[in-house]
Order: C-alpha cells, then sequence, then structure tokens
C-alpha cells in the first residue's frame, strides 16, 4: 500500500514522509557513520603500517602504491562483488571495501607528510639525541599531521559516499533509501538519500577540520589561515 | 578447483548475443566514452579559460568539494527521475530509462575533475613563462593556444585519465536504471545468487578499468611535449592548496 501512494504521488519530495519515517532515517544515519567510522579507523591503521614500511624501506614503497592504487582503481561494485561468494551479504564484506579504498590516499599522504619535513628539524633532533622511535613520535608524527589530516579528510568524504554503494550488499547507511527510491521510483527516498549523504560529508569534514586546528595550534599562529 | 571451471565456461559460454560480454563491453564502453568526449567538450574550454583569465577561483573549490562530497550512486538514481520527466516533457526523447539517465550522471560526474583539472594545470603554468610570452607579443587566444595549453597539458590530461577510470567504474551503476553494461551481471547474479556470473562480470569491471587507466597513462605519455620531460604527474596542486595560503601541501591522488 505504501508503495502504491509513493509511486502514485507526483511530488518530488514529501516532507511529510520524511517526518513519517524518522527513526528509520535516525537508524540509517548511524550506520552510515559506523560504517564509515570502522571503514577509516581500520584504514588508517593499516595505512599507518604500510606507511612506516614504505618509509623505513624506500624500496618497498613503490610495490605498496601499486597495489593499493589498483585496489583503489578497481570500481567499488567490483570490488564488493569479488567478496560476495566469499564472505556474502555481511558488514564485513562492505568494511573490506571500504577499506581498501582509504589505502592508497591515506598511505601517500602520510608518507608525503613525513618526508616533506625540514631535514635541518630532523637533523637537530638526532643531534640532540633523540633516537628513531622517538624522532618519529614526537617530531616527524606531530608535524605531518596537517598532510595526513588532510588526506583523511579526503578518505573520510570519499568513504562516506563510497558507503551509498553498499545498499547492494545490503547495508548502505542512507544509500539504503537512494536503492529503495530507484527501485520502487519514490524520488523522495532518493533526494533524501543522496542529501543525507552530502550532509553528513559535510559535517564529518567540519568535525575533522576543528580537529586539525585544535591539534596543530602552531599552525593558527603562522600566517592568515 | 569446481568454481574455476564453471567460470572459464561461463567466459566461453557467454560471450556472443545481446546479453554476452561483447556487447554488455560495447554498451558500457559507449556510453562511457559518449561521456567523458560530452564533458570534455563542455569542461575544458570552459576551465582553460577561466584559468587564463584568472577568474573562477572561488568556482573552482566549492566544485572540487561538492564534487567530492556527492555520492555517485547518489547522482545516477536523481538523474532517472529527471530523465524520465525529461521523456515526458521534450518531443525527441522518447526513453527515460537505460542509456538517457546513465549518460546523464554519468557526465554530470566528469565535468567536476575535468574543470579543476584543466583550470589548475593553466593556473599553475609558470608567471615568468607567460610574462615572455606576453612580451613576445602573445595575446588573449594565442597566449592560452599556444604557451599556456601545451605547458598544462600534463595536469589536464591526468584530470581526463582519472575522470575516464571514474566514468567507467561509476557506469557500472547504470544496470540500476535499465542500462546494459557490465554491471548486469553483478546486479543479477546478486539477485539470482549466481556466484559465477557475480565474479565474472567483477572480473570484467576490473579488466576494462584497468585498461582505461593503462590506456590513458599511455596517451599522456606519448601527447606531452617531450620537452616538458614528463615527470608523472603524481601529486596535483589543487586548487585547496592555493586558496588556504599553502597551510599544508596535500598530497592528492592523480
Amino acid at each position: 500500500m505504501i508503495v502504491a501512494q509513493a509511486a502514485g504521488d507526483p511530488r518530488f519530495f514529501r516532507w511529510d514522509w520524511v517526518w513519517g519515517h524518522l527513526d528509520l532515517i535516525g537508524a540509517k544515519v548511524l550506520e552510515h557513520l559506523v560504517l564509515t567510522g570502522i571503514a577509516l579507523g581500520v584504514g588508517l591503521a593499516v595505512s599507518f603500517a604500510l606507511a612506516l614500511v614504505g618509509l623505513r624501506f624506500p624500496r618497498t614503497y613503490q610495490p605498496i602504491t601499486w597495489v593499493t592504487g589498483l585496489l583503489y582503481t578497481i570500481p567499488s561494485l567490483a570490488l564488493f562483488a569479488f567478496l560476495v561468494p566469499v564472505t556474502g551479504f555481511t558488514t564485513l564484506t562492505a568494511e573490506i571495501g571500504l577499506v581498501s579504498y582509504t589505502l592508497l590516499i591515506l598511505i601517500r599522504n602520510i608518507v608525503a607528510g613525513v618526508q616533506g619535513i625540514d631535514p635541518a628539524v630532523r637533523e637537530s633532533a638526532l643531534g640532540m639525541g633523540y633516537g628513531r622511535r622517538r624522532l618519529f613520535i614526537e617530531i616527524e608524527l606531530p608535524l605531518a599531521l596537517p598532510v595526513i589530516l588532510a588526506g583523511l579528510r579526503i578518505a573520510a568524504v570519499t568513504t562516506i559516499g563510497l558507503v551509498t554503494v553498499t545498499a547492494l550488499i545490503g547495508k548502505g547507511g542512507v544509500g539504503f533509501f537512494i536503492l529503495r527510491g530507484l527501485n520502487r521510483f519514490f524520488d523522495t527516498e532518493i533526494v533524501l538519500g543522496t542529501a543525507l549523504s552530502v550532509l553528513l560529508a559535510v559535517a564529518v569534514d567540519l568535525v575533522l577540520v576543528t580537529t586539525e586546528r585544535w591539534l596543530t595550534p602552531w599552525s593558527r599562529t603562522r600566517g592568515a589561515g | 578447483m569446481g568454481f574455476f571451471a564453471d567460470l572459464g565456461r561461463w567466459f566461453l559460454e557467454n560471450w556472443s548475443g545481446d546479453a554476452g560480454w561483447l556487447v554488455r563491453i560495447w554498451q558500457h564502453v559507449e556510453v562511457s566514452a559518449v561521456a567523458v568526449v560530452a564533458a570534455v567538450l563542455v569542461a575544458l574550454p570552459l576551465g582553460a579559460w577561466l584559468g587564463h583569465t584568472g577568474r573562477g577561483g572561488l568556482a573552482v573549490v566549492s566544485v572540487v568539494n561538492i564534487g567530492r562530497a556527492m555520492p555517485s550512486f547518489g547522482i545516477l538514481a536523481l538523474a532517472l527521475p529527471f530523465t524520465i520527466w525529461l521523456a515526458d516533457t521534450v518531443w525527441f526523447i522518447d526513453n527515460g530509462l537505460g542509456f538517457a539517465p546513465t549518460f546523464v550522471a554519468l557526465f554530470a560526474l566528469a565535468l567536476p575533475p575535468v574543470f579543476t583539472n584543466t583550470w589548475a594545470g593553466i593556473r599553475g603554468v609558470d608567471p615568468e613563462i607567460v610574462e615572455a610570452a606576453r612580451g613576445m607579443g602573445f595575446t588573449g587566444r594565442r597566449l592560452l593556444r599556444d604557451v599556456e595549453f601545451p605547458l598544462a597539458l600534463p595536469v589536464i590530461l591526468t584530470g581526463v585519465r582519472v575522470t575516464a577510470v571514474q566514468v567507467v567504474a561509476t557506469a557500472t551503476l547504470g544496470a540500476l536504471v535499465g542500462y546494459g553494461g557490465l554491471g548486469r551481471y553483478i546486479i543479477d547474479g546478486f539477485a539470482t545468487q549466481d556466484d559465477v556470473r557475480i565474479v565474472a562480470g567483477a572480473l570484467l569491471v576490473a579488466a576494462l578499468s584497468v585498461l582505461t587507466e593503462a590506456m590513458f597513462s599511455l596517451v599522456e605519455r606519448r601527447v606531452v611535449s617531450p620537452g616538458l620531460g614528463i615527470e608523472r604527474q603524481t601529486t596535483v596542486p589543487t586548487p585547496e592548496t592555493r586558496f588556504r595560503n599553502g597551510e599544508h601541501p596535500e598530497a592528492v591522488l592523480s
């Protein structure tokens, strides 16, 4: 009955439908954020490990970016499709795909961030008796942070968009509305799903910018930015 | 081993006919190519001219940010009601399903990266070279065509390559709005729980994407003036970097 009502309604966007389904919308937004959060968390951890390997053994960097670049080139739907016969229509399938897409962006930015540090700074730290590990944690990481966070912002916004595609394997966050709206020609759901995805991306980006300012207070005093 | 044997058999049995993979590959390439060409025809001149005149900086930043935040799945889904409405309204469009919404979505998706890379490429040309060219009497269109454009070509082509790969990837979703293409196998395979078809479709889509990437990389190497010493553009200076007082050099996907 709902389907018939929805399909027959000529109006492009029905606010009354939105007000009537706030619970579902809230649940899907939450699912979207959880899927994104896990993907970014795991992606960051894996990227840090691979970036450290790449920085420590420069010869491995090329192969690492080659493989992650290949993963990045394969369309998301194809990647999910490869996994479905093995892991099914599960969150795991969605996350493996989503994490794969964060790797290239994050690894490149971590490595670029660390490599972009003035060699003189590193030199002075070594001269002051810093060991390799302390050098990384106390000097290199904080100085590379703006570039790393810039990468994280791109990864976050990209991931939020990609989560919508996971609707095809039964997840999707707000992508659920896009797919359902598409299947029953109900424009309100398509618009709602797309708009929510954009809003989430903008909101998460704002949160990350704020975090960046808070974590790197020294960059605020420099220049007018 | 059974699965791979089935997979091999699938490829042997499904290459011909209307739903065969030869036709599906062609459909996939067709809509992607038309969309990319159309986007280049619109966005490249616009980006080049705005880059040349130095205007449109704010537009570029907005386009980059909005382009990134828009989910391609959402754009595709939104294209469907739009083309159905179009088919009802405009007399020479008689089908709002299939090719039309897929094309509209891919075209919309392709505009921002072509535009921003062209703009950034032209803006990124060494001002001293432009100055020297002006000193030699180059002005307006000729300056753009003979000096700025060739120098910006690597960045512009990088933009086209990234766009083409993204378009081929998204064309897979065209199956959801009634189009053919390789996504058909994956979507239908999901519906019928046919793992062989799902994986076969995924293989074809992945191969086509990688091939697109490789082909455009090759073209980049061939076309760019050897004088530019093609160091492959791995980091494109984004407008974002330019407009934030160079707060942080943002490494960006090429």
